[in-house]
């Protein structure tokens, strides 16, 4: 964790004072509603379709686990008992009272954390790898990076009316696990010798125009993040659309000027500040590392696992992740349950989770963007003892890059933007692969496998980059779906549509078809449901969901008027 | 007349700006005419275009205006902090913005991160031994 220090704690405090008032005038009528709209939003809070929802900030996914139970606490007093842990490692309230919004935010800041800037059209939460830190393949500890991304874009003064919403994504290893090239701006860590410096993408993102970010700068050197994310954000506050929200992004700046004289305008812009006061010192960066807690490693040795066949080995095949000091490792602890909404913890298992990150985690945790929650630092020794606890909560479902593994965003049961519900489907298919006789072996069988779900093009359950991505469209007033396959999260591949859309009760039966055309078609278990969709082509895939009569868009409309 | 505040006084009778830069005015082509002018007002058409902000701090860092800089259009108290930060030491309030409460906009924060118009050295700078 990064441990605030007197400003920073300051600045939480301000913000919370700030938000009381204003909430105090807009509900004495001194604050027009369109405004206090924009207020809001940058403190996290919509208005949603049966009541408010509040975002609450974990910045980059890092959380202490007094910080959990401070969440759950609130999620008890203030909502129904439950949080939704969301694809930008953030948790959702569903159901907080307006009028109690400042008091939670009071409560937050007790706990150094905040809903700062998780909505509106503004820097957000900084994304990053959830095995930041520990990764074998680390580059750079991105964590460090995030926080000071953190604080200059907290309260930025030029940058907080933006066109539209912008999310920054870090990642500090070899292997993207940050989705980089799929955010606003991307930075990876890449090292030129000694010097760590950032590959910068622009661009990318999901959304109804998803779009493959580019790159414009191959080694940004570290000293000179800070300007130059100045001189982008500077050029998008400028030159952005603000005439059309779909056209708003910075994507759609990037498009339209073309890649090459984009970046000409972000260097003239960073010509004029590069060296300046916001050049990054050695000092800063050295003082962001100290105020992280670090683990007391102790010298241990791996512990071998590889003979055993039992759902304890599952668990240890799907969940658990090497680490760079030997003797530990990283676990990820499913929040994908079959019935459960992806993503979704109560008060009682936030509490009992952060018990056991005191005892086998050194009392922290991450949120995934797979909307799980990773322990970082887990003694190999202890993993047995650990997989024992989660599984008597419901937590220990060893289906980590598997098919039931699916992201899927809060939808039309919670979500006034969307055009259908998602849960219920992500359950559907959950079930699908529960009845089979042999479920555990199918899934597994299967192997790696992601499935996404968004309720609308908004995409927040990041269907674009799904191997199987389902997105909610509505027709005349109905729920369908469409299916697309081929997405991939890095490298970032974008999925294409298999075809016309299906009915809710028919998307089970479609990803079983799905499944069965890779199952016939790859060539071994080693090549993923993902590379024979690049291999073999869409049609196949096609062929086999659309083959008989029955299965005809037509035949099925009819079949469904009837 | 809508209220101006300025330098943190509100002020009966402002004379009118000399210059209004609209948002999407090219700064370069109007970079010439500062040095002689006392009133430059930058236009914020909504209440969520930032743009003005960016065009603030240009005028001031990079244009080196010295005169005053006037935030006009929608402007209102949780507007105003921000927009000194980028420059501005005068704010014509929009329509019915009570100005003696809008003064308090101005110290919602006590310490900004960033470096900005107001205050160039970034605070790690200024944190650094601390």
């Amino acid at each position: 964790m990064y441990i605030y220090d007197d400003i920073d704690q300051r600045m939480v405090d301000e913000r919370v004072a700030q938000f009381r008032d204003q909430t105090r005038r807009f509900l004495d009528g001194r604050l027009a509603e369109d405004d206090f709209r924009q207020l809001r939003l940058r403190n996290g809070l919509y208005i949603q379709r049966f009541a408010p929802m509040l975002r609450i900030a974990i910045p980059y996914g890092l959380l202490s686990s007094k910080q959990l139970r401070k969440l759950a606490d609130i999620a008890r007093r203030f909502d129904r008992g439950y949080g939704h842990f969301s694809t930008r490692q953030n948790l959702q309230l569903n159901w907080p009272k307006l009028e109690d919004v400042p008091e939670i935010l009071a409560e937050l800041a007790t706990v150094q954390m905040h809903a700062i800037q998780t909505s509106g059209s503004c820097v957000r939460n900084i994304t990053t790898d959830q095995f930041a830190g520990v990764a074998q393949d680390e580059i750079v500890d991105s964590f460090v990076w995030c926080e000071l991304i953190r604080q200059w874009s907290t309260f930025h003064p030029e940058f907080n009316y933006l066109p539209r919403k912008f999310k920054i994504a870090v990642n500090g290893a070899e292997a993207d696990r940050a989705a980089t090239f799929v955010h606003d701006i991307g930075l990876h860590a890449v090292k030129d010798g000694d010097e760590v410096g950032f590959k910068v993408i622009v661009g990318g993102g999901l959304g109804r125009t998803p779009i493959v970010g580019h790159v414009i700068r191959e080694f940004l050197p570290w000293r000179h993040l800070l300007t130059y994310l100045d001189a982008i954000l500077r050029v998008y506050n400028r030159h952005g659309r603000r005439d059309n929200i779909h056209k708003a992004r910075i994507k759609i700046l990037v498009k339209d000027r073309g890649v090459d004289k984009f970046r000409e305008e972000v260097d003239a812009e960073w010509a004029q500040l590069k060296d300046g006061p916001a050049t990054v010192t050695a000092d800063e960066i050295h003082r962001i590392e100290g105020r992280f807690t670090r683990p007391a490693y102790e010298k241990l040795a791996d512990v071998d696992y590889t003979s055993l066949k039992t759902p304890f080995a599952a668990w240890l095949r799907r969940n658990v992740h090497a680490h760079k000091v030997p003797g530990y490792a990283a676990v990820s602890i499913s929040l994908k349950k079959t019935g459960v909404p992806p993503g979704d913890a109560t008060s009682d298992q936030m509490e009992r989770i952060a018990e056991l990150a005191d005892h086998y985690s050194f009392g922290e945790l991450r949120v995934t963007h797979e909307q799980n929650l990773v322990f970082a630092d887990v003694r190999q020794a202890e993993l047995h003892g650990l997989w024992l606890a989660l599984r008597a909560l419901g937590l220990a479902t060893p289906n980590i890059g598997l098919l039931t593994n699916i992201i899927s965003c809060p939808g039309g049961d919670f979500c006034s933007l969307a055009n259908a519900k998602s849960i219920p489907v992500a359950e559907a298919i959950q079930r699908m692969v529960e009845e089979k006789r042999d479920s555990l072996d199918y899934l597994h069988d299967i192997g790696e496998l992601d499935l996404n779900i968004s309720g609308c093009m908004n995409a927040c359950g990041h269907h674009h980059v799904g191997h199987i991505g389902i997105l909610g469209v509505d027709k005349n007033g109905e729920e369908w779906y469409q299916v697309e396959i081929g997405g991939n999260q890095a490298p970032a591949s974008l999925g294409k549509v298999i075809g016309p859309a299906f009915a809710r009760a028919e998307v089970p039966n479609v990803i079983e078809r799905l499944i069965e055309t890779y199952l016939e078609l790859r060539d071994s278990e080693n090549e993923r449901f993902v590379d024979v969709v690049h291999r073999a082509g869409v049609e196949p895939f096609r062929n086999h969901v659309y083959a008989k009569p029955d299965q005809r868009p037509a035949d099925r409309r009819q079949a469904l008027a009837a | 007349m809508p209220s101006l505040i300025k330098d943190r006084l509100i002020v009966d009778k402002p004379s009118p700006p000399e210059l209004v830069v609209q948002p999407d005015d090219d700064l370069e082509a109007l970079a010439g005419q500062l040095p002689g002018l006392a009133v430059v007002a930058v236009n914020f058409p909504k209440y969520a275009d930032g743009r003005g902000y960016s065009i603030g701090r240009l005028l001031r860092e990079r244009y080196g205006y010295k005169g005053e800089l006037r935030a006009t259009g929608v402007v209102a108290l949780d507007h105003l902090q921000a927009m000194a930060q980028c420059g501005f030491d005068a704010f014509e309030l929009r329509d019915g913005e009570n100005a003696q409460a809008a003064l308090a906009g101005l110290d919602a924060f006590s310490e900004a991160y960033q470096s900005s118009t107001a205050q160039s050295v970034p605070l790690f700078r200024r944190r650094a031994g601390r």
